[in-house]
């Protein structure tokens, strides 16, 4: 088993004249949460693109060890399908009928939607939505989770939800995850690791370690710094003694 | 309330077989006040006779299964051509480019144009009305195709890839569900539009079907015979709508209905 499923060693990526990545370098432990925030426009879904295998850097290499599945904005569900026909999506490795349908039942137990089965899409709200797309994802033998700003398109209190669900799925399911977001709370929230990149072409600005047990409350004191040190890393902040000031 | 709901429901599902009383009434009124001379302006009375002496002969049945079995040849002609070119087109830009122009023109030019070529070519009968359907469906169904593989949302591929899915199933399992409401309705408009061309078709081109005894009555002077003519024709291309919309209905192709 390698012990550093995600590996970029000096990637370069251009489009044209724009320069999203000049010289990145960054590795993902096996098991651990990366969250990547910054400035919007910096690359944040040109790195996913990448580590999906979408996308090739214009030089340098992308080492991805293992199965790989990305979780949208929104939208990324099978509109023909209904839940359980999505989540057995993520189950199409199981030849054996019985313990397919063990697993789905499992994964919508995990998701608290047991009575949405036969439910299609459209049926459901957006939180709803994002978690069968979270249980198609971690359903069956995924090594590396990508979240493209998975619970952007939700209300305020349904992210918060949404947080403590997939910390709880994570607990249960344990994987590799590089979570792409504009939400500084939910990156230090959720993450063992956040990385900020800079503006174009993007740079690691900084790297926070969180080790506070998940689900981590909104006002962990560890959640509450990093938040901080996120904000004035990004120029958003002035000095520490605003520390617990309000945006 | 729920009450009061469900008597305007009720209410309004009347409603069309009002106005259908209503239209009955100002037609066997303009008759029996003799408004227009009989001879161009046939009554109820005696449309409803003829439409049973049409029935009783047989000629009414044989005239609409003529009809129905040239729709229903030269659409599906159209449709099980029409499908793959579209899926095709859709997925090679070079080709596309290349052949919509040529598609958007036929699209564009009328299929009765095509009346005199096809006597020409096959004469009287079958073929000839067969040949004209599926001029004036095939075009629309292709576009439509097209267009519908063209919008399928890019993410839904990302997806299959990350889950996957091989070429056949990608056909099968993400292209076809995903085009299924576009097409679907364009097989409703492509279904109407193939109605309307085989009455005009077996009129200039028949010995029998619907349009074939519209004209019929016409050189005999039945103007009662003309009426049935037309009442069956406009019920039948309603009957073949409703089909089509239970299509939409199917669960899953729902969602491209309410989104």
């Amino acid at each position: 088993m390698n012990s550093k499923p995600l590996i970029l060693e000096s990637v370069a990526r251009s489009f044209g004249a724009v320069e999203v990545f000049r010289d990145l370098s960054l590795e993902v432990a096996r098991g651990e949460f990366v969250a990547v925030v910054g400035p919007s426009g910096c690359g944040k879904t040109t790195l996913l693109n990448l580590l999906s295998d979408f996308d090739t850097p214009t030089s340098g290499q992308v080492i991805c060890h293992g199965s790989v599945r990305m979780v949208y904005q929104h939208g990324g569900l099978f509109p023909w399908l209904t839940v359980s026909e999505n989540i057995t999506m993520g189950l199409r490795h199981l030849t054996d009928e019985a313990e397919r349908a063990r697993q789905l039942r499992e994964m919508l137990r995990l998701i608290r939607l047991e009575g949405f089965a036969g439910h299609y899409p459209r049926q459901l709200s957006g939180g709803m939505r994002q978690r069968v797309e979270l249980a198609r994802a971690l359903a069956g033998e995924t090594d590396i989770l990508l979240l493209d700003e998975p619970f952007s398109a939700l209300d305020y209190l349904t992210r918060l939800r949404m947080r403590r669900d997939l910390a709880h799925l994570l607990h249960e399911r344990p994987c590799t995850v590089v979570l792409v977001t504009h939400d500084i709370e939910e990156a230090a929230q959720l993450a063992d690791r956040v990385i900020v990149f800079s503006e174009r072409p993007a740079q690691i600005r900084c790297e926070l370690h969180l080790r506070a047990p998940r689900p981590r409350d909104l006002t962990h004191p560890e959640v509450v710094e990093a938040t901080h040190r996120i904000l004035s890393e990004l120029g958003l902040e002035h000095d520490s003694e605003s520390a617990f000031a309000v945006i | 309330m729920s009450m009061n709901v469900a008597t305007s429901n009720d209410q309004a599902r009347l409603l069309p077989l009002v106005v259908v009383l209503i239209a009955l009434a100002l037609w066997w009124t303009l008759s029996a006040l003799h408004v227009f001379p009989e001879s161009l302006f046939p009554s109820p009375v005696s449309v409803a006779k003829g439409f049973v002496e049409e029935f009783q002969t047989g000629r009414l049945l044989n005239d609409l299964i003529a009809s129905l079995f040239r729709v229903i040849t030269g659409f599906t002609l159209a449709v099980a051509l029409g499908i793959p070119l579209g899926l095709w087109l859709g997925h090679r830009t070079s080709a596309r480019t290349a052949l919509l122009p040529a598609i958007n023109f036929f699209r564009n030019l009328s299929p009765l144009a095509w009346i005199p070529f096809a006597i020409l070519w096959f004469g009287i009968g079958d073929v000839p009305a067969i040949f004209l359907i599926f001029m004036a469906s095939f075009f629309p169904v292709v576009l439509a195709t097209i267009a519908a593989v063209a919008s399928i949302p890019s993410v839904y591929f990302r997806v299959a890839q990350n889950y996957g899915y091989r070429s056949t199933e990608l056909l099968t399992q993400v292209t076809l569900p995903a085009i299924a409401p576009q097409v679907i309705t364009a097989l409703r408009v492509t279904a109407g539009l193939a109605w309307v061309v085989v009455v005009a078709a077996e009129m200039i081109a028949g010995r029998d079907g619907l349009g074939f005894a519209v004209w019929d009555a016409r050189n005999g002077l039945r103007m009662d015979l003309l009426a049935v003519g037309m009442i069956v024709i406009g019920i039948i291309g309603v009957v073949i709508d409703r089909l089509l919309v239970q299509l939409m209905k199917i669960q899953s192709v729902r969602w491209g209905y309410e989104q």
